[in-house]
């Protein structure tokens, strides 16, 4: 098959009002003879269902959580990042652009980051209009801070609570359009399969998590908006349901996974402090602009941090980024925690943790202004670890936090199977091998407001309205699959819990496929998991019915296919002699450290082709084409 | 530490549940209260018992996904924290923990301590958006807001739909989660146009839902984990009878 991205032609900043020129339109009486199906309710996902529905189209939607509300999106703190040059600081759609592409180690596709870029500006005023807080200066227009990765104010937040605010716009916009019928909401249920005819996604199957009821849904086409897969780490800053089943089943059933192995680590996070550690909690990359990160100079240094004077501190971060200094790139902050906790100078009772030290803001600014920016992140930090962070630093280290890979999508957001869509996180398109600070909150409301509405009219357009209905023997066979796979889980009757087998999973991901990787340890930890999944098959126990609120038979589900994905995850990295953002194979560096990129042999989006059970999967490469951005070492000092 | 949990075990919303004691050791103080209930479920199931099914996600005080009473207290002990940000150095050792859920007419339980709060999403349906559909809206800095106004709108739109100030209120009413989002939108410009309906459709659809009558003991607000101040719930009145005793456009 052969791999087409369908960029359109022309110069960059006009493809995208060209293309949705040229693209088909469905007439307005004709959409309401379409179904489309939008699986997830995060920023991409309601704010997609919504606008298809303001538009004409029947949505039917559907999350696990028990209120569309409470998808992950709403744990984002940080910011939105905007080209509106509100600052008159230099920005531009351009420059937001440049930002973006070289943050993400010149590994996404020029024409979607353009895109996104564009449309960001227009992100802002919908949220606006919304009623969405966004911080205000005094004269009542918007305020900005700035970000990872930028040298420019064009992050839009809303205190610590940037994402939650956004998506309750999102949610609003939805629960106006189910109010007024067009939307179908099914909250409390999970995709446990796509269902495809004739070449061609058109249904789903689901599993009610209260009754255990599985259902059959058909539709014209599906979105999925599902999110991330950190998950597969076991601890990572996901919400605890977050899972892969619905990309991985789709993968199963044909659709490409673009780059899996590109993983962001988050530097800061708040450390792990025990075995029973269930989840591990982000501060903010907002807190980089006022505090300082260092760790002493000598090693095994292990005096309280107000013994430690001040030349017997190395802030690493100012010292080798001058330019930067504490806001360079979190996969470039976050290499450097990790080396520095590798020297031996992490700081804690681990010793893997780096101090973020707030003293000379509160000196400079006063503790009043700094607790008016950063309180309720302080608060959620003394919560948590017992500890003063207004006396003595924060302690963090690096996370799991978003994944850059995903689903493989066109320019129209559409995977490999015909009519099946992926948006915002769990797709692989806009932000390369690492994401700056503030772009996931933006790709996911681009996807969802401005660009899923206009490129999917295009495939409607050209399909026939007959509806598939669910008796089709593709929905029996499908639904036939689920039963089966359900019941295999709860006759197993093993030894071992689910967690057991997800916690096993994530050291080996964490251990030789996380912060750095080389090709030993890849190879090792592909027979691991290989091993570890046999024996998931074997020995797992799963007690309870399926027609009750079972949630271990739910995270059964969930870790037996991030057992799956982890080994495509493992077989990517191992592919990419390489090292770009996220994806850090320790061969390949330069004599100081950074990620050694290799443009002339992977300057491409790797896309695997599921080949069947047990079977190596299929590599296929879409080249990536730079035209307007040099490709160059990426430098932040 | 070591403790004795009695939790309420229900199959589902048709069979009558109990509280169960559990004793359980070796629990770490820095251990979040949720982390506590894997360790006991795991070791439920290794038993062959069923684990307790509870309802959590983000683990970080936000989603508002978790929901517990936990000794008499919505979210426990501790102000301004829900269940998943509530760590076991609270509690003493030795100590015996009561573990229930959420008690309301409005919210039937599904099992142990899940219950069901579809009905705070269809008070949202009611009312709780601004009418503008996606595209073809004014510049967001065309409409100045100031900031005390903005910040006021801020503080109620925090409300994380937990349902612990229903768990709270002796008529399980859901006033103060539905003066949060009155107030939110009634004190933004985009929002004063539908302020009327809003208020009256929303609060016709509370009380359609089973929720109980506000009679202002204040318990909501104490129990809230995010703050949600009381004075929401005064300006609910005030919008309430603004919609009810004005003419359209005045007021």
């Amino acid at each position: 098959m052969l791999l087409d991205a369908k960029i359109p032609e022309g110069p960059l900043a006009e493809k995208w009002e060209k293309h949705k020129f040229n693209v088909k339109l469905v007439n307005p009486a004709n959409k309401r003879k379409y179904d489309i199906i939008v699986v997830g309710t995060g920023l991409a996902g309601a704010s997609a269902a919504a606008t298809l529905a303001e538009l004409g189209y029947n949505v039917k939607a559907f999350c696990y959580q028990d209120s569309a509300r409470r998808a992950h999106s709403i744990a984002a703190q940080g910011g939105i990042n905007a080209a509106k040059n509100y600052q008159n600081d230099g920005d531009s759609v351009y420059r937001l652009f440049y930002d973006t592409i070289k943050g993400g180690d010149y590994r996404a596709r020029e024409a979607n980051v353009y895109r996104l870029a564009q449309v960001s500006v227009n992100i802002i005023d919908q949220c606006v209009a919304q009623g969405v807080p966004f911080a205000r200066e005094y004269g009542g227009l918007l305020a900005n801070r700035s970000f990872g990765g930028a040298q420019v104010s064009r992050t839009f937040y809303a205190r610590g609570q940037t994402g939650q605010q956004l998506l309750l716009g999102a949610y609003s916009a939805l629960n106006r359009q189910i109010a007024a019928g067009k939307v179908l909401m099914f909250p409390r249920t999970e995709m446990l399969d796509l269902v495809v005819v004739d070449g061609k996604a058109r249904g789903i199957i689901t599993r009610h998590l209260i009754t255990g009821k599985i259902e059959t849904h058909s539709a014209h086409a599906v979105i999925l908006a599902t999110g991330g897969y950190g998950n597969v780490f076991y601890l990572s800053t996901n919400a605890m349901g977050c899972n892969t089943t619905a990309i991985w089943r789709a993968h199963k059933k044909g659709a490409f996974f673009g780059n899996p192995c590109f993983t962001q680590i988050h530097p800061t996070c708040i450390p792990v402090s025990g075995e029973y550690q269930s989840k591990l909690t982000l501060m903010s990359e907002s807190l980089r602009n006022d505090g300082r990160v260092w760790v002493p100079k000598a090693v095994g240094d292990k005096r309280a941090p107000q013994d430690i004077p001040e030349n017997e501190r190395d802030y690493f971060l100012e010292r080798k980024y001058p330019s930067f200094g504490n806001l360079v790139p979190r996969d470039v902050a976050s290499r450097n925690a990790k080396q520095a906790c590798d020297e031996g100078r992490g700081v804690g009772s681990t010793g893997l943790a780096v101090y973020l030290d707030f003293a000379d803001a509160i000196q400079r600014d006063g503790l009043d202004k700094v607790s008016q920016k950063y309180g309720n992140l302080f608060d959620m930090y003394a919560k948590i670890t017992g500890e003063n962070p207004y006396e003595s630093p924060m302690r963090i280290y690096p996370a799991v936090h978003y994944t850059m890979g995903g689903l493989w999508v066109d320019y129209n957001l559409m995977t490999t199977i015909p009519g099946l869509y992926a948006t915002g996180e769990c797709n692989f398109s806009d932000h390369g091998a690492n994401r700056l600070g503030a772009s996931a909150l933006m790709q996911g409301l681009a996807d969802g407001y401005f660009v899923i509405p206009y490129t999917i009219g295009d495939y409607l357009a050209q399909m026939k309205t007959e509806k598939v209905t669910t008796d089709h023997p593709a929905f029996k066979e499908a639904e036939q699959q689920v039963t089966s796979r359900i019941n295999k889980f709860l006759s197993i009757n093993g030894t071992k819990t689910v967690d057991h087998y997800h916690k096993e999973l994530g050291l080996l991901m964490w251990d030789y496929c996380g912060m750095a990787r080389n090709a030993e340890g890849l190879q090792h930890a592909k027979q691991k998991i290989s091993e570890l999944r046999a024996d998931f098959w074997q020995n797992v126990r799963v007690l309870g019915e399926n027609e009750e609120l079972n949630m271990t038979l739910e995270k059964a589900g969930r870790v037996a296919d991030f057992l799956e994905l982890g080994e495509l995850m493992v077989d990517d990295a191992l592919n990419r002699n390489e090292s770009c953002g996220g994806h850090f194979r320790e061969e390949y560096q330069t004599p100081e450290n950074e990620a050694l990129r290799d443009d002339a042999n992977f300057a491409y989006v790797a896309a695997w082709e599921y080949t069947g059970d047990n079977q190596p999967e299929n590599l296929h490469k879409e080249a990536l084409d730079f035209e307007n951005v040099k490709l160059t070492q990426r430098s932040y000092k | 530490m070591n403790l004795t949990l009695r939790v309420w075990r229900q199959k589902n919303a048709r069979t009558p549940g109990k509280l169960v004691t559990y004793k359980v050791n070796n629990i770490s103080p820095d251990m979040s209260f949720l982390e506590m209930i894997d360790v006991v479920n795991e070791d439920l199931t290794l038993k062959g018992e069923d684990p307790i099914a509870f309802d959590h996600d983000c683990r970080e005080g936000i989603c508002g996904m978790c929901s517990m009473y936990i000794n008499g207290r919505a979210h426990g002990p501790e102000k301004g924290t829900t269940t998943c940000q509530l760590h076991m150095r609270k509690f003493q050792d030795g100590q015996t923990i009561t573990i229930e859920p959420w008690r309301a007419n409005a919210f039937p339980v599904h099992k142990d301590l899940s219950v069901d709060r579809s009905a705070l999403d269809r008070i949202q349906q009611a009312g709780g958006y601004i009418s503008v559909n996606t595209g073809g809206v004014p510049d967001a800095n065309e409409i100045p807001i100031p900031k005390d106004i903005a910040d006021k709108a801020f503080d109620a739109a925090t409300c994380i739909q937990c349902g612990a100030c229903v768990a709270a209120c002796k008529n399980a009413s859901a006033m103060l989660f539905v003066s949060a989002k009155v107030s939110q939108l009634a004190l933004l410009p985009q929002g004063k146009v539908e302020r009327k309906t809003r208020v009256e459709n929303m609060l016709a659809q509370h009380d359609a839902e089973g929720f109980g009558a506000c009679s202002n003991i204040g318990s909501c607000a104490a129990e809230c984990p995010v703050g949600i101040s009381l004075e929401n719930i005064a300006m609910l009145n005030r919008e309430y009878l603004g919609a009810k005793l004005t003419s359209e456009n005045v007021g």
